[in-house]
């Protein structure tokens, strides 16, 4: 059994190993990443003091084994101690035991609440900023309810992401350093969890609720993370990804977004027809972002779950059961209300899925025929 | 055959049934852990080969073998087949195999709902099984994606397999609370006169507990995935915010269940380790009253800790740090058992057969676990770990031994018994390492993974996560395949090999080494009778 002694002490020594690793800072890839913040330093200082006392535990358990298996064997000629449950310590290991469990749980739950308290509940006292995050089935949405901007963000696909696939997204969540900010969860259809690990903690999007967490962000980079609820068919295509710039390059965001979302807003209300090819073209572009995910960008769908568009009954049928299934979503599947565009835009879409692929009706939808429908 | 007469009337002996009517009609207690037995290494092998698939489409980065539904239905189905079709009915077949034997009972105390409480499982897993089917036909709807926890509003999405999936859960729980009211029954009743409660063998006291559990929790999982079904289809909004309910009711109400469900799976295997390690340590169980005790606190501190899974759902303060606490303190029971099983070892005569060998790896591996459990416990720890990889690797470093490796050892252990041939020791010990090699080697890095960052159930992951995951998918395949002989071991067992005394091991102790092996068709019809040095 020499063998099976030496792959205890191999176990042994890889677990020795990981002692000695984390005193260094663990690299990318086997821990957390770097901290960006002071609630996650707190919660990586807890998380690390906790693996040390359960590593330590773990040599203990280990060392006791093992130091029986080597030399209380038959094969050696040991003789069982048949009184050894009799003995003073047989009698009063049944105390002994738990009182020394639970100094070390007292040791950890004590810490554990410190952390808990500072990093729990959001800051009460003074003004933060409001960021709410809302998941969608698959795709975040970031408002920034002090600016009144609002960033849609959406995986990119491998072709342009390359290796940070499923780690990039097309619109970053663009916050400032130093300012306390607050964010509000909530979800339009499952649940979802936010989570960026150099941030803070996850919490749960859950439809009906609005939980909150806080962060203060200490250093500018990039920190990218994933959806981490599972919340159907591409649960592993929702990352976040959080650039974190200095107030001052904040500001100057914030400013081009308005300017944008003026323009768009504009240009949405305005009554002008628009052209075939230009509500195509812009459709395209916009199907492709915000339907494509689940009914392809072939439009063939992947039924059951998500019906093909191409060839349905209901992009070539009447236009009034069209639009309606668009503004107002299908209860009870993964086909939400996306009466949240504007009408340019559920227009263009709407172009174009009735004349992509083989659908051939020729309609042509204009935001003015949307704002009739609303 | 009048009921008041105790007299042993040979007149009424019938001759022992044969053929498909023994099985059907069963309702000795030892056809029916046979049954069980079989069910549950049939499941084991359905819920193994899910588990390679999701660990092959994991190989590489990108969507190689699997759509995501199937996908999320594999991980779906992996969980329900292991934990309801694999080890519960398991852990029920040497319930009922040896209890009777190890309490001097001549048979369950209420045989014929013993056959029920079996023949509902091939009902209820060919209704599990179709769920799975159901999608790939025309008109079957979509996979379920939730993942076992069933979490609405997405299990209110799927298609009509989840009514099928609801509809084999209400089955299932009705076998296991079937099974646990009769050897609750049992225990009680039916021990030789003469055993007090405190001299009964410890599998059976961890069983006890185990029934207890079970009786209290089922019921609540069949009442949330029935609210779930009212939901999906008669206009309720129990779990619907629109409607006024709330998506976290059924989260509560399924940790209510799922959190004690660990502790179902974990004690019988402790029971299972408790007579395991004396018999090949030469010398008695360190510290029986203390077992008992830990596993009573266990069992009840259980009961109250079941939001530790919801840690992320935005509880007030108050309720996450009563719920920390909580979890923490169960570490204390459970270590006394580690320090149980330790001390038994202490100054023990030690070999090392295959089932001792299961037990050594429990104790390390299990010990492993239950730490990073301790790790989870810490809320703001696991506003980290939560839904990661690092929580798939905990919570099987946990159930694989603490469960599935108690079972192995207790199948090894009492194979002589039940067929009354020795199984092949050198193929036994191949087995051991082949299967704790590729453990190992699957679930380790998963904690890595977990810790850089990602999250669990995904079909798709990043290019940094690649290594570990390769590393694990082939540890997958070893540990998968490596069941292959245990099956044969069991097979070429039943079919002959060098025949096993009465008491097989040398070290063995209790009642059921009394008896012949194979027992005979009925035994223990005169009770034994219990000398009092036989506590310990």
């Amino acid at each position: 059994m020499c063998r099976s002694f030496t792959t205890f002490s191999r176990l042994l020594l890889l677990i020795a190993g990981l002692a000695v690793f984390q005193s260094s800072r663990a690299e990318y890839g086997i821990n957390f990443p770097p901290p960006a913040a002071d609630v996650a330093q707190e919660i990586y200082d807890i998380h690390m003091l906790t693996m040390q006392i359960a590593t330590f535990l773990l040599l203990v358990v280990f060392s006791f084994v093992i130091y029986s298996l080597y030399f209380h064997r038959k094969s050696r000629g040991y003789q069982a101690d048949q009184n050894f449950h009799n003995t003073w310590f047989g009698s009063w290991s049944w105390v002994i035991v738990p009182a020394l469990v639970l100094g070390v749980d007292l040791t950890i739950a004590s810490n554990a609440d410190t952390v808990l308290k500072k990093v729990w509940d959001v800051p009460k006292d003074e003004k933060l900023m409001d960021v709410k995050v809302t998941g969608h089935q698959w795709w975040w949405e970031f408002d920034y309810l002090d600016h009144g901007i609002k960033v849609e963000s959406r995986f990119v696909p491998k072709e342009e992401s390359g290796d940070l696939y499923l780690r990039e997204v097309d619109n970053r969540l663009v916050l400032p350093t130093n300012t306390k900010i607050r964010f509000l969860h909530t979800s339009a259809d499952v649940l979802h969890a936010f989570w960026v690990p150099e941030l803070a903690f996850k919490k749960d999007a859950i439809p009906g609720y609005v939980t909150e967490t806080w962060s203060e962000l200490n250093r500018e980079g990039v920190f990218r993370g994933q959806c981490a609820e599972l919340c159907g068919t591409w649960h592993s295509r929702m990352p976040i990804v959080v650039e974190s710039v200095s107030p001052e390059k904040f500001a100057a965001w914030v400013k081009d977004q308005q300017a944008i979302k003026v323009a768009a807003a504009a240009e949405a209300s305005s009554s002008k027809t628009w052209s075939r090819e230009e509500l195509i073209s812009k459709g395209k572009e916009l199907y492709e972002t915000k339907c494509g995910a689940c009914h392809q960008v072939n439009g063939q769908g992947l039924p059951p779950a998500f019906p093909a568009l191409n060839g349905s009954a209901i992009v070539n049928g009447p236009l009034e059961a069209h639009l309606n299934i668009v503004i107002n979503g299908k209860p009870g599947t993964a086909m939400q209300a996306w009466g949240t565009l504007n009408d340019l835009e559920i227009a263009a879409i709407i172009t174009y899925e009735r004349n992509a692929w083989d659908n051939k009706t020729g309609d042509i939808v204009q935001p003015t025929d949307i704002k009739q429908a609303r | 055959m009048s009921y008041t007469t105790t007299l042993h009337d040979e007149a009424h002996h019938h001759a022992n049934p044969t053929g498909w009517r023994r099985w059907l009609f069963s309702t000795n207690h030892k056809d029916i852990g046979t049954l069980y037995l079989f069910f549950a290494l049939t499941m084991m092998f359905m819920g193994g080969a899910s588990a390679m698939l999701i660990r092959a489409e994991l190989f590489q980065p990108g969507i190689q073998l699997l759509d995501p539904d199937l996908y999320n239905n594999l991980v779906t189905n992996h969980a329900l087949l292991m934990i309801f079709g694999a080890v519960m009915p398991a852990a029920a077949g040497l319930a009922n195999w040896m209890i009777p034997l190890m309490i001097g009972a001549p048979d369950m105390a209420l045989p014929r709902m013993n056959n029920l409480s079996f023949w509902i499982l091939p009902a209820a897993g060919t209704m599990l099984i179709l769920s799975f089917v159901v999608p790939f036909f025309p008109g079957g709807g979509s996979q379920i994606n939730t993942g076992w926890t069933l979490y609405p509003p997405l299990s209110v999405q799927v298609g009509m397999s989840m009514d099928f999936l609801i509809f084999a859960i209400h089955l299932l729980g009705i076998s296991s609370v079937l099974a646990s009211i009769n050897i609750i029954v049992t225990l009680l009743n039916m021990r030789a006169p003469g055993m007090t409660l405190m001299q009964m063998p410890i599998f059976c006291w961890t069983w006890l507990v185990t029934a207890f559990l079970l009786i209290l929790v089922v019921p609540v999982l069949a009442g949330g995935v029935t609210m779930l079904l009212f939901d999906r289809h008669f206009g309720t909004s129990f779990f619907d915010a629109a409607g006024g309910g709330d998506p976290v009711l059924f989260q509560h109400l399924f940790w209510f269940f799922g959190h004690p469900e660990v502790y179902v799976l974990l004690l019988p295997s402790i029971g299972v380790l408790s007579h395991i390690i004396p018999t090949f340590a030469r010398k008695p169980l360190f510290g029986y009253k203390s077992m008992v005790g830990a596993m009573i606190a266990v069992g009840t501190i259980g009961m109250v800790v079941w939001a530790h899974h919801q840690y992320t759902i935005g509880m007030s303060l108050g309720a996450v740090s009563y719920f920390m606490i909580g979890t923490i303190i169960i570490s204390i029971p459970v270590g006394l058992m580690i320090f149980n099983f330790i001390a038994t070892m202490w100054r023990g005569a030690m070999t090392f057969e295959t089932p001792m060998l299961f037990a050594v790896a429990i104790i390390l591996m299990f010990t492993f676990g239950g730490l990073s459990g301790v790790m989870l416990a810490v809320v703001p720890a696991d506003m980290q770990y939560h839904d990661s990889m690092f929580v798939v690797a905990h919570f099987h470093y946990v159930l694989m031994p603490g469960a599935v490796f108690g079972l192995f050892a207790g199948v090894f252990y009492w194979l002589p018994k039940w067929t009354g041939h020795m199984y092949d020791e050198r193929l036994g010990k191949i087995f051991f390492w082949i299967n704790v090699t590729g453990f190992n080697l699957t679930f380790f890095p998963q904690h890595f993974l977990g810790l850089a960052g990602m999250p669990r159930r995904i079909i798709d992951y990043n290019v940094m996560f690649t290594e570990f995951n390769a590393i694990s998918s082939v540890g997958a395949m070893i540990f998968g395949f490596s069941h292959l002989l245990l099956l044969y071991i069991v097979i070429k067992t039943i079919r002959g090999g060098e025949p096993a005394k009465s008491r097989a091991w040398e070290g063995a102790e209790g009642l059921e080494w009394e008896v012949a092996s194979p027992p005979p068709f009925h035994t223990w019809e005169t009770p034994p009778l219990i000398r009092q040095e036989q506590t310990s």
